[in-house]
């Protein structure tokens, strides 16, 4: 397919190198395309059809009548290569979902896929394709979620897909891609004390916003003083920016993190150093504070939590593909050790994955959790899609880590969600008002 | 493919969750098109008119992989055209079918009723009340293709991937 998307700017921006200049180096999501490609050089604009490395689908792309032939079909390309996880309404909350499942199980067994993870050995699928060794450098995943970006934190190249485009990724192995223009953050300095990975986004979002057709990458000596879990932060989140791709570089930080998951080899990218970014932002981590995220958008709608201090909430929420891993529990363990949540207030607590739950329970954060008085739920997308466990009524409102804080999106439409870090999160439950963690003994 | 419609208009950063709510999620397709912007223009889905034309401020379709292109174009919409389009949101309204269009200031251009001429190989919007032309990413041949065959489940069905 020959596709333009790009506007009048964005060509000018990264128009073709005149006769004789150099041709410019590529970035990361620019290797990673080119490499899937079979090609030496790409560029913004061009238009690509790429082998995917691993396709995954989670159980909407079953349960949601209506979207896609799937139960029609004859053959898939490569059972190797694709994989289910279950992990939106799991347990099933309602027969429908149920009935979706059957399906999904059906499909894998018709169609030889192997690799299907069920209840019992489940979470949200972005943790699921870091935690389980699919994603990886240099690696290009298609996934039928929005958050698929999250695997960006692994320096794979990762976006979201729609069932139809799964579906074709599915029975074809390869979809097509147009390169788009890339945003660097360069980043230098380390976080404060309870500033987190997820305050740098909204940093980020709140004051450059979003960023439409294009992709995101991070660089620079801050990117070392950033832990995998607060990079897989940023990039799960960069959806909210509409960023195509969102590239972390590869490190040794994460290569201990890869060493006993890998499930295949891999080849890390790194930018050239003459590659060509739509525009470069520099960021001194140092300098970062707490913000949250004010509903019900997240692109130029963030303020620093000191703005929002004292707004009473209803509930809490901390879990999540962008915030539901063992370092985000430890977190808010270590805030609420021997305190209680603040009367009035409900704390809902979603790891990310059965593993986070278990390691977090031998590490005696979902105790101490639970002591001060919060639920800790199932691994699951549950309340974060607006699905179940953890919705809120009428006139209320809700701080949470998860992605989205969408008019309605955990529940009513007349009630709010405004987004948060870990500590931010943990420090409201004790108040039971908006509360900047900083200020917690 | 030249399509003319009259014209709704929505604003800016419309999410999935207004155009695909997640009530519609374990509904029948012909229940789920009624919810569609349920929650932030109630009533109106009973209004639109087979061919009818939305005309949207930056970034339509924010959010979520949920397909709410196909909901729009089983609700009878004729044409999406946006400022600008999410990326995953823009995919899926090719891969449906679902012809739409970027064009910067195209919401500016147009009053609720007025009528819509769009040239998606031109990638050319016109007012019909007011005359003024605006052009925005032309789509491609194939692109074009794609949404004459009614979209990737059709592609696929003639490469004997679907029954």
């Amino acid at each position: 397919m020959a596709i333009n998307i790009l506007d009048g700017n964005q060509q000018d921006a990264c128009r073709l190198p005149m006769k004789g200049e150099k041709a410019m180096g590529m970035t990361m999501a620019e290797k990673i395309l080119a490499a899937h490609a079979g090609r030496e050089l790409v560029k913004p604009g061009d238009i690509l059809t790429c082998k995917v490395d691993w396709a995954a689908n989670h159980d909407m792309f079953f349960t949601v009548g209506g979207q896609t032939d799937f139960d029609k079909v004859i053959k898939i390309a490569n059972p190797d290569r694709c994989i289910i996880f279950l992990d939106h309404a799991v347990p099933a909350p309602t027969t429908k979902d149920a009935e979706g499942g059957i399906k999904a199980r059906r499909f894998a067994k018709k169609h030889g896929i192997t690799k299907m993870f069920d209840v019992g050995d489940h979470g949200v699928i972005h943790q699921m394709l870091a935690e389980r060794g699919f994603a990886l450098p240099g690696k290009l995943i298609a996934c039928g979620d929005s958050h698929t970006c999250a695997a960006g934190a692994l320096n794979s190249a990762a976006r979201g897909f729609g069932p139809a485009d799964m579906l074709y990724t599915w029975c074809t192995g390869e979809n097509w891609y147009q390169v788009a223009p890339t945003i660097l953050y360069e980043l230098t300095g380390a976080l404060p004390e309870m500033v987190d990975g997820k305050d740098l986004f909204l940093y980020i979002a709140g004051v450059y916003g979003d960023a439409i057709n294009k992709n995101v990458e991070f660089g620079g000596e801050g990117v070392a003083n950033l832990s995998i879990s607060q990079r897989q932060s940023v990039a799960t989140m960069c959806a909210e920016i509409n960023a195509e791709f969102a590239i972390f570089p590869c490190d040794e930080k994460l290569l201990d993190y890869i060493r006993d998951r890998a499930v295949e080899e891999f080849t890390p990218v790194a930018p050239d150093s003459d590659a060509h970014y739509h525009e470069i932002r520099k960021i001194d981590l140092s300098r970062l504070v707490p913000y949250v995220a004010l509903p019900h958008f997240i692109p130029d709608n963030c303020q620093p939590v000191t703005a929002v201090e004292g707004m009473p909430v209803q509930q809490v929420l901390l879990g999540s593909c962008s915030n539901g891993r063992l370092e985000d529990l430890a977190v808010a363990a270590k805030i609420l050790q021997g305190k209680k949540v603040a009367s009035g207030v409900r704390m809902i607590v979603t790891p990310a994955s059965q593993r986070v739950y278990l390691d977090a329970l031998r590490a005696g954060y979902l105790e101490t959790l639970v002591e001060a008085g919060a639920v800790v739920t199932n691994a699951t997308c549950g309340a974060c899609y607006g699905g179940h466990l953890g919705l809120i009524g009428s006139g209320e409102r809700c701080l949470s880590t998860t992605t989205r804080n969408f008019k309605g999106r955990l529940g009513t439409p007349d009630s709010e969600v405004m987004l948060a870090a870990p500590a931010t999160v943990a420090a409201t439950a004790l108040t039971g008002k908006i509360t900047d963690p900083r200020n917690v003994q | 493919m030249i399509i003319t419609g009259r014209v709704w208009k929505f604003g800016n950063d419309i999410n999935t969750d207004l155009i695909f709510p997640h009530a519609a999620f374990r509904v029948p397709p012909e229940e789920q098109i009624k919810l569609v912007f349920s929650d932030n223009r109630p009533g109106w889905a009973k209004q639109v008119q087979a061919g009818d034309i939305l005309v949207a401020g930056r970034n339509f379709g924010t959010g979520s992989s949920r397909p709410g292109a196909v909901l729009l174009k089983r609700l009878g919409i004729g044409c999406l055209v946006a400022n600008s389009i999410n990326g995953l949101f823009f995919r899926n309204c090719i891969s449906y079918g679902f012809p739409s269009l970027q064009c910067p200031n195209v919401f500016d251009a147009f009053e609720e009723g007025d009528i819509a001429i769009i040239d998606l190989l031109a990638g050319s919007v016109t007012n019909e009340r007011t005359g003024q032309m605006l052009y925005g990413s032309a789509l491609s041949e194939s692109m074009v293709d794609t949404l004459k065959a009614g979209g990737i489940d059709e592609l696929l069905r003639d490469k004997g991937y679907l029954e």
